[in-house]
């Protein structure tokens, strides 16, 4: 009895040991810097929206960050041709599966898909595009830290140099790119920021509406209770 | 139990009153009311456990009324759209995006489901610690694990809808425990499929079934389950029978009216439990990733398990409990051994009304023995739970078997010991708070 | 209950005071649901302004775009089109174009902007059938010898001058709508706005 009792006490213990830990840098919050939020959008829209759809985000969603629909049509559309459509691409998925062994995933919602227990998705969006490194093993000739055997070759390379991985599985910055190391986080910063935004845009709204929600909750609150107090003041 | 004369309204001579005296002699309105809210006698001693009953009707309520609406956009269809995603994957996003307030709604709907199991299990353990199960509110208790049978049911389906990968591989890990059953399993499980894998086929009948269960069926076993409440009154905290005790008027001592002063009382629960909901809702929509799990942000793939499938929080005790067992027996395999052993863990609700021996009910007045071991069962229930949304080592492997045995001991071994233990004797009425 | 006592009146005015705030709560819940059934982004979308090239237009031949799903007429009128116009007002219900059916700018003779075209939508005011249309005048219409030209609706034989004014005496109430509208040069026209961004 009390054996299995040690035992039980000792299950968290014994349950948390074995998984492989990810550590993951905290990407810088956006949320409410409607300047970097349009600077990601454009970073997005011209290295991302290539071959990654965004198919349930219309453009002129993109009012929420502060762009009208005239600058939404001008200075960020492409391929679509009304300011409702969806962020949709030419590219043909079966193409793509052939040149880069899976088809690019829709990237709306991958700020939440990749949440976990090491951190947000924005995390892991933040780490990710900055840990390539060079791999000749692969077809593409990069890898990646948080995502192995990735299919994707580095888009930004050029902006943030080629890294390769030493031998103290530390990542070294072999040939510099056109920004500075802190010049480039901050522009992944943004694009991760508008990545946030962009797999919930509802969100600041959403915290806003609830603030209101519990408020209005507590006033009702305290009226319930007390026309419970004055009925229940005759029961003894 | 026709209404007598008595029932009826007699009407003061104004409008309304005329109205609810033609239509109290057609239909019993009045005798409804008085039998079931007016001058239904409840315990006066009723503390914070028995807010959640009316708490889980109100969940209910919240998930038809969602549910109804978000049917009015959803799309219950596999195939991939132009963009190449699925289109039910897609028409969730639509209504989080496209369709006015639908955010709104479906993450009511998403913590509704979250929310009514949390309940759930609170009114249950609820009826654990005061004996609510016991003789003569037996067939309340059978009614009310049907009921949760039917709820896990409709969550089961429901969480099909979304058609993440979670959905996708969860459905697909549950619906292949049906192939365990010998002779019959593998086309058991073709059969609730309707394809080799899970595909379209299977998608509409669940959406069909996600329908009917929680607007037909869950309805009408609630309304069973406090018809047979009524019938016999409701138990409460001290376990004692207020029907014992009656004043000339024949109303009990203890027994204050339910309607208005339970109605009052579990409206300060109801908007109590509403400022949380809120919370989760407004706040923390994702419940952390156990209301609305990360991987399921990724549309099923159907060549592609994620690395570490778990099911919702909800089902990770039984599950877990599925898990645990390793060893074939009698020259069965263990899968067939594991799938009985996760039944066996919800049927073994139907008994507890006759493996109760003890004298009294409610654990106010229960001996150190049932206090304790009620105590170990819950801790293994919730390390269970844990365990269940954790990819299996052998560390867990073991921890799961010594919960999973201590889990079916509680019960088995009830009839023994709930007899042996050192009860107090219950009060002649009930005692205030 | 009487407001005698004190106790009552206490209660009386908490209860009035919780339910006029839980009403209050369960109508602003209410409007979500509601408001979830006005039109979709995607909805909005597709019934976002479309544009119209009329410059092939020719005189006396009329084309149909379809804007949020109904088919909107452009009809480019002769002069002698036109001319018939005037003299028809006897015959109609609403020859002034009195009532709403189109925006302030073609409340005219003309019911249009420019008056060679006419704009409107080719939806029945009865019961929302698709007129067909009878340019050709007199017996040949199939219609009346003095038919000077127009539209008839085939479901229950409202009929419309050229510039979609009702008959009297015709099922329909009202004469056609006439959309927002407005031109971008010569040859485009946009329907579904009047001034830009709007």
């Amino acid at each position: 009895m009390m054996k299995w009792l040690a035992i039980l006490l000792m299950a968290p213990a014994l349950a948390l040991a074995a998984d492989a830990q990810l550590r993951l840098d905290r990407a810088p919050d956006r949320s409410n810097d409607m300047h970097a939020l349009q600077n990601g959008a454009k970073l997005f829209i011209n290295y991302c929206l290539n071959c990654h759809s965004a198919s349930y985000m219309r453009y002129n969603r993109l009012r929420d960050v502060g762009l009208s629909d005239d600058q939404i049509r001008e200075k960020l559309m492409f391929t679509a041709d009304k300011v409702g459509e969806l962020m949709r691409i030419a590219l043909q998925r079966d193409e793509a599966k052939a040149w880069f062994g899976v088809a690019p995933p829709d990237l709306t919602v991958i700020a939440r898909a990749r949440a976990s227990e090491f951190g947000s998705g924005a995390d892991w969006l933040y780490t990710y595009l900055r840990t390539f490194y060079r791999d000749d093993s692969r077809p593409t000739g990069w890898n990646n830290v948080v995502f192995e055997n990735v299919g994707m070759p580095h888009v930004l390379w050029e902006l943030q140099g080629e890294q390769v991985m030493g031998d103290d599985h530390h990542l070294k910055l072999a040939r510099p790119g056109k920004l500075k190391a802190e010049e480039y986080d901050a522009l992944v910063a943004d694009l991760v920021g508008y990545l946030k935004y962009m797999s919930e845009p509802m969100s600041e709204y959403r915290k806003s509406l609830g603030v209101a929600v519990l408020i209005a909750l507590s006033v009702l609150f305290v009226f319930s209770y007390a026309l419970k107090r004055e009925y229940w003041k005759d029961i003894h | 139990m026709a209404a007598g004369d008595l029932d009826k309204f007699k009407s003061d001579g104004t409008r309304l009153g005329s109205l609810l005296e033609w239509v109290d002699a057609r239909f019993p309105a009045t005798a409804m009311w008085r039998r079931h809210l007016s001058e239904y006698y409840a315990p006066k001693n009723f503390n914070f456990w028995y807010f959640f009953g009316s708490l889980a009707l109100l969940v209910l309520v919240i998930q038809i009324v969602t549910g109804v609406f978000l049917v009015m956009h959803y799309k219950p269809d596999a195939s991939l759209n132009a963009s190449g995603v699925p289109v039910a994957f897609a028409s969730v996003e639509y209504i989080m995006r496209d369709v006015p307030w639908g955010w709104l709604i479906r993450y009511l709907h998403s913590t509704g489901a979250s929310a009514f199991f949390i309940v759930v299990y609170l009114h249950m353990f609820r009826g654990l610690l005061y004996g609510s199960y016991r003789k003569p509110r037996e067939l309340i208790w059978l009614v009310g694990v049907v009921i949760f049978l039917v709820l896990m049911a409709t969550a089961f389906f429901g969480y099909l809808l979304p058609w993440g990968q979670m959905s996708y591989w969860g459905a697909q890990v549950i619906v292949n425990l049906f192939s365990a059953i010998p002779f019959i399993g593998p086309d058991l499980s073709l059969w609730l499929r309707g394809d080799y894998v899970i595909g379209d086929a299977t998608l509409n009948r669940f959406f069909s079934l996600h329908y009917l269960l929680p607007v037909l069926i869950l309805p009408a076993l609630v309304v069973v389950h406090l018809i047979a409440l009524h019938e016999v009154g409701s138990n409460n905290p001290d376990g004692v029978d207020i029907k014992k005790k009656k004043d000339e008027r024949g109303i009990p001592v203890d027994g204050i009216p339910f309607h208005p002063y339970y109605t009052v009382k579990d409206i300060v629960g109801v908007v109590g439990f509403l400022f949380l909901f809120a919370v989760v809702v407004f706040f923390m929509p994702e419940g952390g990733g156990y209301f609305l799990e990360y991987n399921n942000f990724f549309p099923a793939d159907p060549l592609k398990t994620p690395p570490h499938i778990a099911p919702v929080w909800y089902f990770t005790p039984f599950y877990s409990l599925l898990r645990a067992v390793t060893h074939p027996l009698f020259g069965i395999d263990a899968k067939f051994w594991g799938v009985v052993a996760m039944g066996a863990g919800v049927v073994i609700f139907f008994f507890l009304p006759w493996l109760d021996r003890s004298p009294v009910k409610s654990i106010r007045y229960r001996g150190p023995i049932f206090k304790t071991f009620l105590a170990i069962w819950v801790v293994c229930f919730f390390i269970l739970g844990y365990l269940g949304v954790l990819a299996p080592t052998p560390g867990r492997t073991l921890v799961s078997q010594i919960c999973t045995v201590i889990y079916f001991a509680f019960f088995l071994t009830m009839p023994i010991w709930s007899k042996l233990d050192k009860c107090q004797p219950e009060p002649e009425r009930v005692t205030a708070k | 209950m009487s407001c005698d006592e004190k106790v009552d009146c206490g209660r009386r005015r908490l209860l009035v005071a919780t339910a006029t705030a839980g009403g209050v709560a369960g109508v602003v819940a209410a409007v979500p649901f509601v408001a979830s059934w006005m039109p979709s982004e995607r909805a909005k979308s597709a019934g976002a302004p479309v544009e119209a090239d009329i410059g092939q237009l020719s005189p006396g031949e009329m084309m149909t775009v379809e804007w949020r799903g109904k088919p909107v007429w452009i009809i480019r009128r002769t002069t002698e089109m036109l001319d018939q116009l005037a003299k028809l007002d006897d015959l109609l219900a609403d020859p002034k174009s009195d009532k709403p059916m189109q925006p302030e700018y073609c409340k005219n003779a003309h019911r249009s902007i420019k008056p060679e075209y006419l704009v409107a939508v080719g939806i029945c005011t009865h019961l929302g059938c698709s007129p067909t249309d009878k340019f050709k005048a007199g017996a040949e219409s199939g219609i009346a010898v003095d038919w000077p030209g127009g539209f008839l609706c085939p479901c229950h034989g409202s009929t419309f001058d050229l510039a979609g004014r009702v008959y009297k005496s015709k099922p329909a109430p009202d004469n056609l709508e006439v959309p927002p509208h407005r031109y971008v040069g010569d040859a485009k026209i946009v329907i579904g706005e009047d001034t830009k961004g709007a």
